[in-house]
């Protein structure tokens, strides 16, 4: 049996009193990559956000229930939201670097946390960079602007960003949807890759990709969970008709 | 929402409805000419298996295409892997149907051994059996489907009847013995037919339900 990294029970979402998620309660495992999948609308990035507190600079939003990372709770009182943060780290679908140079891009995490020693900075953005399986592209411009880059390469430049600050979980927000096939290739690759070291939620529109990338898929329609599974389990026998008439397009 | 994928998926439907009426004819005329004593209809059946070939392969490449540029989920792949099963068992059946017609020229060479009672009565069934596994699919009828798995047994009877009635002619007389072999292999090829068909039906359950009944497998997961 898996381990739990994140326990999410009974959880309520609303937006100035729109209720955008409805009574969620999901295990999330650790080093698995687990798919969000559901029509546009149904609370996806939502509840991507509610992982690491993302919302809550969003005025008028009301939670209940738990958000468990490793049993703590952190929507209690006295969580430390930037340390939340920095252990769920978050890519978004459009890649969102700094109009900085690559390497500024990736050290940022690490200056905002405080973090002064040039040596330990060189090292961490060199890994990153390895680990998002950029440096080898990138290793002769690190001081280039971050804009230069293509696509696909400015998407792994924000995982490498993610990843600097060492985060224990990644929570990734149709983070190919504007990339090429060979680009969402890599990325896919580089998933496969990091789950070994991260627990990984993804959300995604395309019903394959979840299939290729995912462990487990989660499927949500106007802000409840549905049906939660192993992707095997999910793509070829659902327990729920709406799952089956979701995932082969009958509607959504 | 219908999609265009639908209208794909209901023309694979009709190949395998065709299919099945290209094998159920096999066996109507291999049966036929056993009972009527009629060479050219044997001939017939095993010239017309060459047919029956081309279109398990047609099918399967339907099947392939569909896989390959569709990338089907769930009830959809459900589909499309028994739809390609079924194929197999179908082309096996009319292979079956042909080794029938095979012995019939032998056995209609020689004055018959006992008049054929059980025998037409096994195709009978077999045949329904493979009409009806093919009605449970294009009319997604699980139930059927489930009847049809419990209706071989009643096959395997008739089988082990015609052996155990043959078994007396051939120690009663040993000149009979050549003519009762070709009688018990017919009986087999029926009930090999008939196990095609309990196949077929296993695979519409899968397709239908997602569960695997294949192999008794209901039962072991019960009994775990
Ligand atoms: N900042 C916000 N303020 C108010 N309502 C919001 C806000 N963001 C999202 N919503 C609403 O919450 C619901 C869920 O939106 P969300 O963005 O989570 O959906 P989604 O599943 O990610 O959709 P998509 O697949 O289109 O990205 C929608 O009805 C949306 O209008
Ligand atoms: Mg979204």
């Amino acid at each position: 049996m898996n381990d739990t990294k994140i326990d999410v029970i009974n959880f309520n979402f609303y937006y100035s009193g729109e209720k955008a998620l409805n009574n969620v309660t999901i295990s999330i495992q650790q080093n698995m990559v687990t798919g969000i999948i559901g029509p546009s609308g149904c609370g996806k990035s939502t509840f991507l956000r509610c992982l690491n507190r993302m919302n809550d600079v969003i005025s008028g939003i009301k939670v209940e229930g738990e958000v468990l990372l490793d049993n703590e709770d952190i929507y209690a009182s006295n969580v430390d939201v930037v340390k939340i943060r920095r252990q769920i780290g978050m890519v978004f679908q459009k890649s969102n670097p700094f109009p900085k140079s690559i390497f500024d891009n990736v050290a940022y995490g690490l200056t905002i946390n405080g973090i002064r020693d040039k040596n330990y900075i060189v090292e961490k953005v060199e890994k990153s960079l390895k680990d998002a399986a950029l440096w080898d592209e990138v290793k002769d411009r690190l001081n280039k602007s971050a804009f230069d880059l293509s696509g696909g390469q400015q998407q792994r430049l924000c995982i490498a960003r993610a990843l600097a600050v060492e985060p224990e979980v990644l929570l990734m927000d149709e983070p190919a949807s504007a990339l090429d096939p060979k680009a969402t290739l890599k990325i896919e690759e580089l998933i496969q890759e990091l789950k070994k070291k991260y627990t990984i939620i993804i959300v995604t529109h395309n019903m394959q990709q979840a299939a290729r990338i995912s462990d487990f898929t989660a499927f949500f329609m106007m802000g409840e969970l549905i049906e939660y599974d192993t992707t095997s389990k999910i793509f070829t026998t659902p327990s729920m008709k709406v799952t089956e008439d979701y995932i082969t397009g009958r509607f959504g | 929402m219908e999609r265009h994928f639908d209208e794909e998926l209901k023309n694979l439907k009709e190949l395998l409805l065709k299919m099945s009426i290209l094998v159920e004819k096999a066996i109507n005329y291999s049966i036929k000419a056993l009972v009527e004593r009629k060479t050219k209809l044997a001939e017939k059946v095993i010239k017309s298996d060459n047919s029956i070939n081309m279109m398990e392969i047609e099918i399967d490449d339907f099947c392939h295409m569909l896989l390959a540029l569709r990338q089907p989920a769930a009830i959809d792949l459900r589909f499309i892997t028994a739809a390609m099963k079924i194929n197999n068992d179908l082309e096996r059946i009319g292979d079956q149907a042909v080794n029938i017609a095979e012995r019939t020229r032998e056995i209609i060479k020689e004055p018959l051994l006992k008049p054929l009672i059980d025998i037409p009565l096994m195709a009978t069934l077999a045949k329904k059996m493979i009409k009806d596994s093919i009605d449970a699919l294009v009319n997604k009828d699980e139930s059927l489907a489930r009847d049809i798995c419990k209706r071989d047994d009643k096959v395997d009877d008739l089988n082990n009847q015609i052996f155990r009635e043959l078994l007396t002619y051939m120690m009663q007389d040993p000149k009979t013995i050549t003519r009762a072999v070709e009688l018990i292999l017919v009986g087999r090829h029926l009930e090999r037919i008939a196990d095609h068909a309990t196949n077929i039906s296993e695979e519409v359950i899968y397709f239908l339900s997602g569960k695997t009944i294949m192999h008794h497998m209901e039962d072991i997961k019960k009994q775990q």
